[in-house]
């Protein structure tokens, strides 16, 4: 069998007294998409800053490729292929759009901290972050500052930031979050094109979103995995149906 | 296989902005520079006097050493209280290379102030391994506190820093560079004005390498850049090296020109100048601290002469920058470039006159009343003539009074009114773009949702 691209093992978070994230197990393979759903509060965003390295577990592993990541810094994970973004739009809001994608890309060409060449002068530069604004259409607005940028468009850079690096694992942390139905369905297709091939790991609030792009879907209630398979098959679960269908059913009356 | 569909796409439509500024880009910009190094060249034969030329020395000085510190604050986000630290080390530095007379009988003094930078740049690296681990207070905390301590060393380590009355030599013991002794002003000034052209061309450089482009990134949104494969503290470890080298050489201008370096060029008093200088000429823009050491300069010499008083009206323009125009001076400029570009700015220029003179007219008044506040508190017994703006009176009368007051009162009141015609001015000349740009990002948006 060959190693999965991202492992969890018994993973756990406690903040004070209270344990947040309860034994994830969960293994996702090479170029999977994989979601993990789950009612608010139940620990999506918990259980991805564990995985980043924005907070250290409890207890219990995290594999990329095999490596435990346990101890390392979000810049050596991301070194060592896995790329995420944010719930709350998190990008450089006074840069220009294209220098919010070029930035991503400096590491993963090999500038390093590199401070004797021009970046003005580095064609592969200048062609990869134009590459990458093209597939997210950004193209016109590339020499807008980012933070004067529409929410959606905003949601779409930080989706083009995240892949620019060329990491083979991509974990998008909601990234559909107050947009209408219609910028929805444009940034699920964005995340269908520009994932291809790559492993996705993705969390979302709505189960919709994500029926027709993941292969997989993980539930996640109140810190534990309850159901993990195809999505009919989650659909169809009455665990599921219990726990989180419901509720969201309650809350749509 | 993407490449060609992609250049393609540039090559059918060359008026998307795009291809404009990668043209743009790719092309270094010559022009400042060379007109800076012209009006460098020529400075002196406009204004002769030694004065002038001091004055002309202590302002390079300032303007590389305000770029050193900008290279912290606008470009890396990191606020110093402390940096006059790396400029004074450096001077101390450079003023014992000077006394090392057989050392310094066989080197050039155009070279000195690469000692001052070496010694800037090794405290920097010291210093900045653990002060630059987190920016915001933590980093302006540590640097006013390592400015306090480095500060009450030179009274302590008095065979670096020479105790109270300092350190001071002699540049004329260097070798001669090409027959030059540096004896005279003008000869200084033109081996600062080399090292002010080095330094700026340089720091603008290091800006457009990937750690100088990391450093703004950092400095936006430094947990971000972690996640895109660079840990914040060495881009901002990187920044402060640097900062730290410029800032060396800065002192090392500085120990040439004066041959004396005290604890006053280290102290926090001193740091805190060049934050200010730093801030009114703006920390948003590569020559906004360049702006800023200019007017600073000249307040501090041309205003110093004129009155006592200089220090208050720095620090209310400081006050003024800090509430009214963050931007500082270079940002008041750029905030003009839209209604340029539109052609549209010749709009601006009766309305500017039309407010800005009484303006002008009223600040004066209020600067004549602070001098005479100042006069009538201060003045001998007998000596109760004063003079402001070529008029003498007598301070301990009332009609000086009524007439300032009188003037200052009524230039304020004609700018109120002219303020309305101004700010529509101002919306007319910068209208059209606005009104492009929203509907541009409208129409884009929905494209983008279809």
């Amino acid at each position: 069998m060959t190693t999965a691209a991202l492992e969890l093992i018994d993973l756990r978070k406690s903040f004070g007294k209270t344990e947040i994230i309860r034994g994830v197990n969960l293994a996702v393979g090479d170029a999977e998409r994989h979601a993990i759903i789950g009612p608010n509060g139940a620990g999506k965003s918990t259980l991805f800053n564990l995985i980043t390295g924005r907070f250290p577990q409890t207890s219990g592993e995290v594999r990329l490729h095999g490596n435990n990541l346990a101890g390392k810094a979000p810049f050596e994970i991301n070194r060592m292929g896995l790329s995420r973004s944010f719930q709350i739009t998190n990008i450089f809001p006074k840069m220009t759009v294209f220098e919010n994608v070029r930035c991503s890309l400096l590491w993963s060409l090999g500038y390093k901290y590199n401070f004797w060449s021009m970046v003005g002068r580095s064609p592969d530069l200048t062609e990869g972050a134009e590459q990458i604004l093209d597939q997210i259409n950004l193209l016109n607005r590339r020499d807008l500052p980012a933070g004067t940028l529409s929410y959606a468009e905003q949601r779409a850079l930080e989706i083009g930031i995240t892949i620019a690096g060329g990491a083979d694992v991509i974990m998008l942390d909601e990234p559909t979050a107050g947009m209408s139905h219609s910028e929805t369905d444009y940034i699920v297709e964005l995340i269908r094109t520009v994932t291809e091939g790559k492993t996705l790991i993705m969390v979302e609030h709505d189960m919709g979103v994500v029926f027709g792009l993941a292969d997989r879907i993980s539930v996640l209630v109140y810190g534990e995995l309850i159901a993990t398979g195809r999505p009919e098959d989650v659909r169809a679960d009455p665990k599921v149906q219990e726990a989180y269908l419901g509720a969201a059913l309650e809350a749509e009356h | 296989m993407n490449n060609p569909m992609r250049e393609d796409q540039i090559t059918t439509d060359p008026a998307k902005p795009a291809q404009r500024m990668r043209a743009g880009s790719m092309t270094f910009a010559a022009m400042p520079w060379v007109i800076a190094a012209f009006a460098l060249l020529v400075m002196p034969f406009v204004f002769t006097d030694n004065s002038a030329i001091t004055i002309m020395n202590q302002m390079a000085i300032t303007i590389i050493f305000a770029l050193a510190y900008n290279m912290l604050l606008g470009q890396g986000g990191m606020l110093s209280f402390g940096h006059a630290v790396y400029a004074g080390v450096g001077g101390f530095a450079c003023m014992h290379v000077m006394s090392n007379t057989d050392f310094f009988a066989m080197l050039p003094l155009p070279v000195l102030p690469i000692f001052g930078g070496l010694f800037g740049m090794g405290l920097a690296m010291i210093i900045g391994s653990f002060s630059t681990r987190s920016a915001g207070t933590v980093f302006a905390m540590i640097s006013l506190g390592v400015g306090e301590l480095i500060a009450a060393c030179s009274v302590i380590i008095v065979a670096f820093f020479g105790g109270e009355e300092g350190v001071s030599g002699d540049r004329t013991y260097g070798m001669p560079f090409f027959g030059v002794e540096f004896l005279q002003q003008i000869e200084v000034y033109y081996l600062i004005a080399f090292w002010l052209m080095l330094s700026a061309l340089l720091m603008y450089l290091f800006s457009r390498t990937p750690i100088g482009r990391m450093a703004n990134a950092v400095r936006d949104n430094p947990e971000r850049a972690e996640f895109l494969g660079y840990s914040s503290r060495w881009v901002r470890y990187y920044s402060f090296i640097f900062s730290g080298f410029f800032a060396g050489i800065a002192g090392g201008l500085f120990a040439i020109n004066y041959e004396i370096v005290t604890e006053e060029n280290l102290n926090t008093a001193s740091s805190g100048v060049i934050l200010l200088v730093t801030f009114l000429g703006g920390v948003g823009f590569f020559f906004g601290p360049i702006i800023g050491a200019i007017a600073f300069t000249l307040l501090q010499t041309v205003l110093s002469l004129q009155t006592d008083l200089w220090a208050f009206y720095a620090g209310t323009l400081f006050l003024a920058t800090v509430m009214f125009f963050p931007g500082g001076l270079a940002g008041l400029l750029m905030m003009h470039v839209p209604a340029i570009r539109m052609g549209k700015a010749s709009k601006l220029v009766v309305p500017y006159i039309i407010t800005l003179i009484p303006a002008l007219i009223g600040i004066l008044g209020l600067a004549a009343l602070v001098e005479m506040t100042f006069h009538f508190r201060h003045a001998s017994f007998g000596d109760e003539e004063m003079t402001v703006f070529w008029t003498t009176f007598d301070s301990h009368t009332a009609m000086p009074w009524v007439v300032a007051i009188g003037i200052t009162v009524v230039a304020f009141a004609i700018m109120r009114r002219m303020l309305p015609t101004l700010k529509s001015a101002w919306a007319e000349a910068n209208a059209a773009p606005k009104a492009n740009a929203s509907s541009q990002a409208n129409s884009s948006s929905q494209g983008g949702a279809a």
